[in-house]
């Protein structure tokens, strides 16, 4: 059976890995290569990498880390931000990367979802939509949650699918960072509105989020940031206690 | 020598470093003097099974890989590589693939999600050498759209995802591997590892 992704989101900028409270408050933590390695042997399915790097020219050179983390980790790792061009995403896949996470830069420009699939495959092409529920409505954001479009959510989700998506990341603007566990209606809705796997992100606090996660939906990844990061969660146990929850994770031979 | 046919596809590096990382020397090479000289053989490959077929005819190496195979020496395929070995596949439109394995490559229709992307458990159906350094309900990392409908005897080891997908396939000396052995952590390590030891 298809196990459930666990996988530890780190933000770059400047090739050096930070997280954000609600995108705010940013504070150094560690190498983008060693950190994922760490991850990796603690039993991290995949890694998601967002380049927060403001500038083009500083991120160019940001993402110079992909290579290394190529070099040192042996399972599958995402890249994105500040994506906005099909000749970006081929920069990112070059340097070792196995996909891409487009967000503000798909928003503009719909059609590189679609250039994108046709030249990387769908399998690469990660849309990431950051949503924020207003007056009952699930409204997109753009610019790392800093501006307002006028998308909803569903719609988005199920026409970035139709142009070639081949995996969404959900992150609920509401939970993230609230550490109160995630938003099961938003990703019950997106869930059952496409055919291709959906990451939920934003607002795991505990182990119990996980569970309650598996057990409420059909979500295929599990994606945190803070958790592991500042060791509230290990990654082992947390599988541990998925699998003792009849949630099917793959569990690596050291934890058998 | 242990070489990567080189044929314009995306993830030679990484199929590169994960033969690295198990300490197994390995070169990528269109070279046609090289291609002849090795003892093992890898075909990678991503995408789309016509683009990669056509690329694999534009570097003219088909007719040496299969006199390598002819010779009773190895040759791997790794995801479309995989799929490449096999007499045809009906992604976009029929095409012909090289034929060492009786089988043809057809979509997954079963499940909702497509592709099938991520991490599942491997079933050993043969024991083979290949099979050696893992056990039953190890996961393996696939991402994939189409399988391949070939006869049990070939099918080695499978997976399970709304279809019974073969995961390792082998026939005498042409082995397939449908999921990413360089990107499925420590288990693709002492698979790769496991290689080493069918060289020698």
């Amino acid at each position: 059976m298809l196990a459930k992704r666990i996988i530890p989101c780190l933000d770059v900028n400047q090739g050096r890995v930070v997280k954000g409270i609600q995108f705010k408050d940013l504070k150094d933590v560690a190498d983008p290569a060693q950190l994922a390695k760490k991850y990796s042997l603690e039993g991290a399915d995949e890694i998601v990498f967002y380049d927060i790097t403001a500038s083009n020219e500083k991120r160019n050179l940001s993402l110079d880390f992909v290579r290394k983390v190529a070099q040192e980790i042996n399972i599958p790792f995402c890249v994105g931000g500040g994506i906005n061009s099909v000749e970006n995403m081929k920069d990112v896949l070059r340097k070792g990367a196995d996909k891409i996470s487009i967000n503000s830069g798909a928003i503009n420009t719909p059609e590189m979802i679609k250039k994108g699939a046709e030249k990387f495959g769908s399998q690469c092409i990660v849309l990431s939509i950051d949503v924020k529920e207003e007056d009952n409505q699930y409204v997109v954001y753009k610019n790392g949650g800093r501006v307002k479009t006028n998308l909803d959510a569903i719609s988005w989700a199920k026409r970035g699918v139709e142009l070639g998506a081949g995996e969404l990341v959900i992150n609920s603007m509401n939970f993230d960072g609230t550490k109160n566990g995630f938003d099961i209606k938003l990703l019950n809705i997106i869930a059952q509105a496409v055919n291709v796997p959906v990451i939920a992100s934003g607002g795991a606090g505990g182990i119990a989020h996980f569970i309650e996660l598996g057990k409420q939906t059909d979500v295929d990844g599990f994606l945190a940031a803070s958790v592991f990061h500042y060791k509230e969660i290990q990654i082992h146990q947390l599988k541990e206690q998925l699998n003792k929850n009849n949630i099917v994770v793959r569990r690596t031979k050291e934890a058998l | 020598m242990n070489v990567i046919i080189d044929y314009d596809v995306g993830n030679i590096e990484s199929v590169k470093r994960g033969f690295m990382r198990a300490n197994i020397p390995i070169i990528i090479s269109k070279d046609e003097t090289t291609i002849k000289q090795a003892e093992l053989l890898i075909l990678p490959g991503v995408g789309a099974f016509k683009n990669a077929m056509d690329s694999l005819e534009e570097t003219g190496l088909i007719p040496l890989i299969k006199d390598h195979v002819k010779r009773g020496k190895l040759l791997i395929g790794i995801c479309l590589g995989m799929q490449l070995l096999f007499d045809e596949s009906v992604e976009f439109e029929l095409t012909k693939g090289l034929g060492f394995i009786e089988g043809q490559i057809v979509y997954l229709t079963k499940p909702k999600k497509i592709p099938h992307m991520g991490w599942n458990d491997l079933t050993i159906n043969h024991k083979d050498p290949i099979t050696t350094n893992f056990t039953t309900g190890e996961f393996a990392y696939f991402i994939h759209s189409l399988y391949a409908k070939t006869p049990d005897k070939y099918n080695l080891v499978y997976t399970t995802y709304g279809h019974k997908i073969p995961a390792i396939v082998r026939k005498d000396n042409v082995i397939g591997i449908q999921f990413h052995p360089e990107k499925s952590g420590e288990l693709g390590l002492r698979i790769i590892q496991s290689i080493k030891e069918m060289v020698r």
